[in-house]
C-alpha cells in the first residue's frame, strides 16, 4: 500500500490525479451537453422535466453523480496543494514578467478554473440543490393522447407531501407528473446578469479545456505522431468551441424568449 | 568607433545566499554590437575593478553555448530574447543602442543563489547521479556499431542528449519545474538500447531526486521548451511520465535496484 502512497505522492502522481479527474470531468461535459439539449425542444420542459426526473430516480447514475462531485473536489484540492508547491519552487519573483512563449490559457489554469468552481458551486445550488432538497419547485402535469400523441400541460398541486413523480395511463392517455426545473430555467434565465454569468463562466470552460485537455494527455505520457494531432483537435473543437457555445446558447435563448 | 552603443544595465547584485540582493544600474559605454553579451559584461567587470569596486559575479565557461554554464535572465528570457542559443552565444546587435537591460539569477528554489547571478545548479547533478547513467561492467571491447539502433530512434536519443543542464527550463518555468531537465536525461537513455536494463529504475530514482530538490510541477505550458538553447521538446516529459507511471503501477522494480538498495 505504502507503494500506491508514495507515487501518487510524487510530482508525477499529483498530475496523474489531476489529469484523470480531469479527463472524467471532460467526459461528463459530452453527457451534460446532450442531456440538456432537450431544453431547445418547444415542449414546454415535458422532455426536459422527464430526464431530469430520470437522472434524479436511476440508482446507477447517482453512483456516477457522487464519483463526479468527488472529482470535481479532488480536482480542485490538488491544483490548489500543486500550485501552493510551485510557489514554494520559487520564493523571490522576476523583477521583469516572463516573456517566454506559451498560450494565455496554459499561464491561467488557476484563474480559470476558480472562476469554474465558482460556477460549478452557483450552478448546483440553483439547480442541483434545489430539485434534490428545496421544496420550492412546482410540478406539471402531462397528459398525452396516445392515439393522437397530442400532450396537453398543466399546473399540479400533489396531495401528498412528500410527493415525487408518478406515471400513469388511464383511458389510453399517459399522465407524467414531475417536478418542474424547466420553469425554474426560465425563470432564472430571465435576468440578464445571471446570463451573463453563465456566458462568462463558459467562455472559462473554453479557455480551461483548451490547455487542459491536451495537457491531460501529455501528463499521461500519451504523445505519439500520429495520435497527438487527434487528441489537439478534440481538445480545440470539441471542447474548447462546441461545448462551451453549446452550453452559452441556453441561457441566451431562454434569455431572448423571456424578453 | 562609430557604430559602438551605450546601454544602461539593471543587474541584480547579491553578496551571497543569506544577505538579501537589490538591483544596481551601471552603464555599459563604448560597447562593440559584435561582442558577446559575456564579453560586455567583461567590460563592465573591467572598469568596475579600475574603480575599486567588487565585479558582478556570473557563470561562464566555455563561451561557445556547450558547457551549460552561463545562465542570466535577460529581460525576461533566460539566455536573451533569441532563440536556441546561450548568454554567450548572445551578440550585443540584437539590443539597440540606449536600450535599459534587466539581469537576472534564475529564481528557483532549488538552485540558491552563490553571488549576484551566479546560482548553485548542483540539484542537477544529484539528479543525474541517482540514475541518469547506464552502468558498464568491465570486459572486451564490444565492437562499434555491435547494437543495431533505428535511425529515428538514435536521432530522438541524439535530440534529448543535446541538454547542456544549463537550468533555462527552470528559469523559463512559471513553476520553476525541473522536468524538461530530467525527462530529457531519461528519454536520451531510456531510448536507447544500452539503456534499457535500468530503464524503469532509473526513471524512478531520478523524478525521486528531482521531487527531493524542491522544484515544482510541470503544468504543460512549454515555457522551457521555447527557452531551451538546444530546443529541447516538450514530449521528452510525456516520456518521462509513461516510463514513470508504466514503472510506479505495472512493473516490480524499485527506484534503488541496481544500486543493491532496499
Amino acid at each position: 500500500m505504502s507503494e500506491f502512497k508514495q507515487t501518487f505522492n510524487s510530482s508525477l502522481g499529483k498530475k496523474l490525479i489531476m489529469a484523470l479527474t480531469g479527463l472524467f470531468l471532460c467526459t461528463f461535459l459530452i453527457v451534460h451537453l446532450g442531456g440538456n439539449l432537450l431544453l431547445f425542444k418547444d415542449d414546454q420542459g415535458f422532455a426536459f422535466n422527464s430526464y431530469a426526473n430520470f437522472l434524479t430516480h436511476f440508482p446507477p447514475i447517482e453512483v456516477i453523480a457522487y464519483l463526479l462531485y468527488l472529482s470535481i473536489i479532488v480536482h480542485a484540492v490538488y491544483a490548489l496543494v500543486l500550485t501552493i508547491k510551485n510557489r514554494r519552487a520559487r520564493p523571490v519573483g522576476y523583477a521583469v514578467q516572463p516573456k517566454s512563449d506559451a498560450s494565455w490559457s496554459s499561464k491561467n489554469m488557476g484563474l480559470l478554473g476558480s472562476i469554474l468552481l465558482l460556477f460549478i458551486v452557483i450552478h448546483m445550488g440553483d439547480f442541483w440543490f434545489t430539485y434534490k432538497y428545496n421544496n420550492i419547485l412546482g410540478f406539471k402535469e402531462y397528459r398525452t393522447n396516445l392515439a393522437t400523441n397530442e400532450t396537453t400541460v398543466s399546473d399540479y398541486t400533489p396531495q401528498v407531501a412528500d410527493f415525487e413523480r408518478s406515471i400513469s395511463t388511464e383511458n389510453n392517455v399517459e399522465i407524467v407528473r414531475v417536478k418542474d426545473l424547466h420553469a425554474r430555467i426560465q425563470s432564472s434565465f430571465s435576468h440578464l446578469w445571471y446570463v451573463a454569468f453563465y456566458v462568462i463562466a463558459m467562455g472559462a470552460v473554453s479557455f480551461h479545456l483548451l490547455h487542459g485537455f491536451q495537457s491531460a494527455f501529455r501528463t499521461l505520457g500519451w504523445v505519439h505522431k500520429k495520435y497527438t494531432p487527434i487528441v489537439y483537435f478534440f481538445g480545440t473543437w470539441l471542447f474548447a468551441v462546441i461545448i462551451p457555445i453549446g452550453f452559452a446558447l441556453m441561457p441566451i435563448i431562454y434569455y431572448l424568449k423571456s424578453l | 568607433m562609430s557604430g559602438h552603443m551605450n546601454l544602461t544595465l539593471k543587474v541584480w547584485r547579491q553578496k551571497n545566499t543569506q544577505t538579501p540582493g537589490k538591483f544596481v544600474t551601471y552603464k555599459a559605454e563604448n560597447i562593440s554590437p559584435d561582442m558577446s553579451f559575456l564579453e560586455m559584461l567583461d567590460v563592465v567587470n573591467e572598469s568596475l575593478t579600475r574603480k575599486n569596486e567588487e565585479p558582478i559575479y556570473f557563470d561562464h565557461d566555455c563561451r561557445e553555448g556547450i558547457c551549460g554554464s552561463c545562465s542570466l535572465y535577460i529581460n525576461g528570457h533566460p539566455h536573451g530574447p533569441k532563440k536556441a542559443i546561450t548568454t554567450c552565444q548572445l551578440h550585443m546587435r540584437t539590443f539597440n543602442d540606449g536600450e535599459t537591460i534587466t539581469i537576472e539569477p534564475w529564481r528557483s528554489a532549488a538552485f540558491p543563489i552563490v553571488k549576484d547571478l551566479a546560482t548553485d545548479r548542483s540539484a542537477f547533478d544529484r539528479i543525474q547521479q541517482a540514475g541518469g547513467y547506464v552502468s558498464v561492467n568491465t570486459g572486451g571491447v564490444p565492437d562499434a556499431n555491435i547494437i543495431p539502433i533505428p535511425k529515428v530512434i538514435a536521432d530522438e536519443a541524439f535530440n534529448s542528449a543535446t541538454c547542456i543542464g544549463c537550468g533555462a527550463c527552470v528559469a523559463a518555468c512559471k513553476n520553476a519545474s525541473a522536468m524538461l531537465f530530467t525527462s530529457a536525461k531519461i528519454t536520451q537513455l531510456g531510448l536507447l538500447p544500452q539503456g534499457q536494463t535500468e530503464r524503469y529504475s532509473r526513471v524512478q530514482a531520478m523524478v525521486a531526486q528531482m521531487d527531493e530538490e524542491g522544484f515544482g510541477n510541470c503544468t504543460n505550458t512549454g515555457a522551457c521548451e521555447a527557452e531551451c538553447p538546444k530546443e529541447i521538446s516538450l514530449n521528452n516529459i510525456a516520456f518521462m511520465n509513461n516510463d514513470f507511471f508504466s514503472a510506479k503501477l505495472f512493473r516490480e522494480e524499485h527506484a534503488h535496484d541496481h544500486a543493491g538498495g532496499e
